[in-house]
């Protein structure tokens, strides 16, 4: 193919002066292409070592991390490969509110408290993450019980209740513990939710006992009936409190927001604080409440029951105090909030809000067996597929052959590397889908190699030597590749942020071996053949070379007597029709020289003289001394 | 060296040459013909054969069956549950596979116990999984989505490349046929419709593109310079749809290679799938992708190419290029015109 001395990009461009592998190796002698062989060379070997000190950086990150037992050395496996369940929970909210769309923040409050949920049940290595925006998914090994099914479906509720007594969160050891005869006794029937007379005495010794330096079980958050008192915790500032009976739902909550607190002039004052809206009815409760507790606050400074607690899912969030009585439903929190700790909290005073509870849409469980007998049968396929291709390789490409099954070993490791990292990393976990994609990519990536091998052929059967064909070859390789590769990138990100499941780690598998195989093509495939064409055997076209000019046809540049045939040209290409067409053509313009069109503006320094007999004009992208 | 290799060279030098433009006409006839019946096949047998993640419903898997009957299946169903009728199928040997409607909690464990005391496994051995019926219109929503915003960014794409939207158009009209003749192939061979197969197809879509953009880089190429005049002399007398054509004969060695390449780890996960492990991810996938890889490598040479060619000869400029080379005694009163 004549590469015309236009330029279609600057990729492609000969001349391009940034290309450090834009050398032009060839039969000829002379020092300007003597330099830029050697700057090829130069060039090659910077990019093996580039990628030796890549493969090098991630195999030592991988030997660290499973050296210090942070990770493994092989990939982490997802669960329809390493048995287990997975469940997909749609959300949907409860009551009136029934039928609203759910926003992103309720839902990653929702992933938070059914996460709390899992792990205070026992279950190790949950994951519990969300999906395309609207559903969650939890996946665990083994078989969930029932009881954490439910915990997992059921809604978390708010609710404000009055505090009737604090602590700290660690039990009080027991030889200091309240005697027996000195428990609280109550003393009448509790008058209102703040009276100290809901205490009872095992009441007080449950809360004494209480440790809440580890989450609670959740079948004891559960056990919490509105209109009893209970005992909370706080595990945020490690408080553990005697909370009276339900005063207000978090259903009762308009809305919730944060921002900086104002002083009562309305200057900003430098904290954060949290903004609640009640409802008419909660706003009324809530303004006989704060009645209560700052008389309460007013007549003994510093007395717990001047707080309340605001409990989601059984955990007290936040128990600020009474400060005013609030008569129009819009209370402010102040305290040393920062400001994550602030939006944290207006997200889950929204939450309460609009309570949402899951259905499960799809559960999965998958036995491990089974699960490592797909893996087995998914690796014997990947093998036997690799092995084809080699063979097929050899095949079309004898010893060329061997650079493409050492470029497929080097994509695989590199693969292997940021598969195993990504796992340790991002979590990323194998699955047999991912398997699959991982099989397809070889197909996809050797692909590149046979693009590069036919380019190079080309240009031996046009002529040229064979360290100029790589060359030359190259530089249309190289922007097919990328091309072809833009496509495949593109179509592993679409489904990557389009699809959901198992679709996902498909298209991250075929993404990360679409970078994968442009790193081995640049870093390790041409510099490779360019080394090649320096050896005798491949550089000389050897008979199993898969180079050999003979066996490609190839027509010599050289002719004798002087005459060089353009080596860009394609030799005569022509149906016999065309040929005839061709000669006639040939006839009548005998004088009008059919090469002036040729003379682009950009008319490179081997522009063709006028008038020269067609098939004998040196190519326009071709230096003089090239083809001296 | 191989024949293959003198196949090649004979391809490179035109000596010898598939009509794949001059006869593009019959070509896309044929594609046509073939996209209308695989529409039709999925018609004649009643629809896809949809699995339950598009329909809904509880499935078990039963491997290492020492006796594969199918009547104990529904024997240990029907008493352990209250599922009005369970479909138990030997889908591969040593493996059952229950299919039942949409059970609750307690049945679903409740029918997984029936299922491995009466079969005699172990619970390890016994799979369940269950599927609420609007999870799979899920699924299919999502999936056309990814089909909208992957063509509408392709077509951009390829415009931008090739600087002409032609060719983005052709190639997907290559890329829409590859698809619905993989899908009509797919009903026909009667597997089941799964999400993985949902993958498969769209990773066909992309692989047909890939394709079609590596053999259009070589049209792009032949075909540079023709129309203004500026191409090399050795391409004079040559008229569009000759440079199209000798770029696809020139690239049909890549094609063929690229293809068998690609099939052979595919044709390898589909061997395994099928016959080994009977059901699955890996045999849905790999069945798509078989047939995708071949007909999208097919659709490239016999409907994007010769599309593209019939598309650009609706220009002036390249029936003024045909006129020029059919009476080549006008050629030097009329310079390179148009544009």
């Amino acid at each position: 193919m004549a590469l015309t001395t236009r330029k279609t990009s600057g990729a492609a461009g000969p001349e391009a002066p940034g290309g450090s592998r834009a050398a032009r190796p060839s039969g000829g002698s002379g020092a300007p292409v003597r330099s830029g062989v050697l700057a090829a060379l130069s060039g090659a070997r910077r990019s093996l070592i580039g990628l030796l000190l890549l493969l090098a950086l991630l195999a030592g990150l991988l030997a660290w991390g499973a050296g210090t037992d942070r990770t493994g050395w092989g990939p982490k496996l997802a669960l329809d490969l390493e048995g287990g369940t997975q469940m997909i929970l749609s959300p949907s909210l409860q009551g009136e509110d029934a039928g609203q769309q759910i926003t992103s923040e309720q839902l990653n409050q929702a992933v938070e408290i059914i996460r709390q949920r899992v792990d205070g049940s026992g279950v190790a290595e949950a994951e519990i993450a969300t999906q395309s925006g609207s559903n969650i998914v939890v996946s665990m090994p083994g078989v969930p019980s029932a009881q954490t099914r439910e915990l997992i479906q059921t809604s978390a509720e708010m609710n404000f209740r009055p505090v009737l007594t604090s602590g700290p969160a660690a039990a009080v050891p027991e030889d200091q513990r309240t005697p027996e005869d000195e428990l609280p006794e109550p003393t009448a029937e509790p008058a209102d939710s703040s009276d100290p007379n809901w205490i009872t005495p095992e009441l007080y010794q449950e809360f004494e006992a209480t440790d809440c330096t580890v989450p609670l079980p959740p079948e004891e958050r559960e056990a919490q009936p509105a209109d009893e008192p209970v005992v909370a915790c706080e595990p945020e500032t490690g408080t553990k409190y005697l909370v009276g009976p339900v005063e207000i739902q978090g259903t009762g909550i308009a809305d919730a927001s944060y921002g900086t607190a104002q002083n009562s002039q309305g200057a900003s004052l430098n904290q954060f604080a949290v903004n609640i809206q009640f409802g008419p009815e909660a706003t009324d409760r809530f303004r006989q409440l704060s009645e209560r507790l700052y008389g309460i606050g007013q007549s003994s400074q510093g007395d717990p029951r001047s707080q309340f607690a605001i409990l989601l899912d059984g955990q007290v969030v936040s128990a600020p105090s009474m400060n005013a009585v609030i008569a129009d439903g819009q209370a402010q929190i102040t305290g040393s909030f920062t400001e994550d700790q602030a939006r944290f909290l207006a997200e889950q005073l929204k939450y309460g809000a609009l309570p949402v509870s899951f259905s499960i849409q799809s559960e999965q469980q998958i036995s491990a067996t089974l699960g490592s007998d797909q893996l087995r049968m998914g690796i014997i396929a990947g093998i036997i597929g690799l092995v084809l291709v080699c063979v097929y390789s050899l095949f079309q490409y004898r010893l060329l052959g061997l650079v493409t099954i050492s470029s497929l070993v080097v994509a695989g490791v590199l693969t292997w590397l940021a598969i195993t990292l990504l796992g340790w990393s991002a979590n990323y976990r194998l699955s047999l889908a991912g398997v699959a994609g991982l099989i397809v990519a070889i197909g996809q990536t050797a692909d590149s190699f046979i693009v590069y091998f036919e380019r190079i052929r080309d240009e031996i059967r046009s002529g040229r030597s064979v360290p100029a064909a790589v060359d030359h070859g190259w530089r249309r390789a190289r922007q097919t590749v990328l091309a072809s590769k833009a496509v495949n990138l593109l179509a592993a990100a679409v489904l990557y942020f389009v699809a959901v499941g198992n679709v996902r780690g498909f298209a991250f598998t075929l993404g990360l071996t679409a970078i994968a195989d442009l790193l081995v093509v640049f870093l390790f495939t041409h510099p490779v053949m360019v080394l090649l064409t320096r050896t005798r055997y491949f550089g000389g076209g050897g008979k199993h070379s898969g180079l050999s000019p003979e066996a490609l046809d190839a027509v010599p540049l050289y002719r004798g007597a002087g005459r060089l045939r353009e080596p860009g040209a394609e030799h005569d290409g022509l149906t016999i029709a065309e040929r005839r067409r061709r000669a006639a053509q040939a006839g009548t313009e005998a004088g009008t020289p059919p090469g002036t069109p040729a003379d682009t503006p950009a008319g490179g320094p081997g522009t063709a003289p006028a008038g020269a007999p067609v098939g004998a004009s040196p190519s326009t992208d071709r230096t003089p001394e090239e083809n001296a | 060296m191989s024949r293959f290799a003198d196949f090649g060279n004979a391809l490179h030098s035109g000596r010898t040459s598939y009509p794949f433009v001059a006869k593009a006409k019959l070509w896309l006839t044929i594609a046509a013909v073939l996209v209308v019946l695989s529409a039709l096949v999925p018609v004649a047998k009643g629809g896809f054969n949809l699995g339950i993640d598009f329909t809904g419903g509880s499935e078990f898997t039963v491997s290492a069956v020492p006796e594969a009957d199918v009547a104990t299946g529904e024997r240990a169903v029907a008493e352990s549950s209250d599922a009005a009728e369970a479909e138990v199928t030997n889908i591969a040997p040593e493996t059952i596979r229950v299919r039942t409607e949409q059970l609750d909690d307690d049945e679903t464990l409740a029918v997984k116990e029936a299922l491995v005391s009466a079969y005699g496994v172990g619970e390890d051995d016994v799979t369940s999984n269950f599927v609420g019926p609007t999870w799979g219109a899920g699924v299919t929503s999502q999936a056309l989505w990814g089909l909208v915003v992957f063509v509408v960014l392709a077509t951009a794409l390829m415009a931008l490349y090739f600087r002409t939207w032609k060719m983005s158009v052709s190639a997907i009209a290559g890329m829409l046929a590859t698809v619905a003749i993989t899908a009509g192939v797919y009903s026909l061979v009667g597997f089941e419709v799964t999400p993985s197969a949902v993958i498969g197809f769209l990773t066909v879509l992309s692989y047909s593109l890939y394709d079609s953009v590596v053999v259009f880089d070589k049209v792009r190429e032949n075909t540079e310079g023709l129309l203004e005049g500026t191409a090399p002399p050795e391409r004079a007398g040559r008229t569009f749809s000759d440079q199209v054509n000798l770029a696809v004969n020139q690239t049909l060695v890549r094609s063929i290679n690229t293809s068998v390449v690609g099939i052979l780890p595919v044709g390898s996960i589909l061997f395994i799938g099928w016959l080994v492990l009977g059901a699955g991810t890996l045999k849905d996938l790999s069945l798509a992708l078989f047939v995708g890889i071949i007909v999208g490598t097919v659709a490239t040479l016999f409907v994007a190419s010769p599309l593209y060619a019939l598309l650009r000869r609706s220009e002036s400029a390249v029936r003024a290029l045909e006129a020029r080379v059919a009476a080549p005694g006008e050629r030097a009163a009329e310079p390179a015109a148009a544009h």
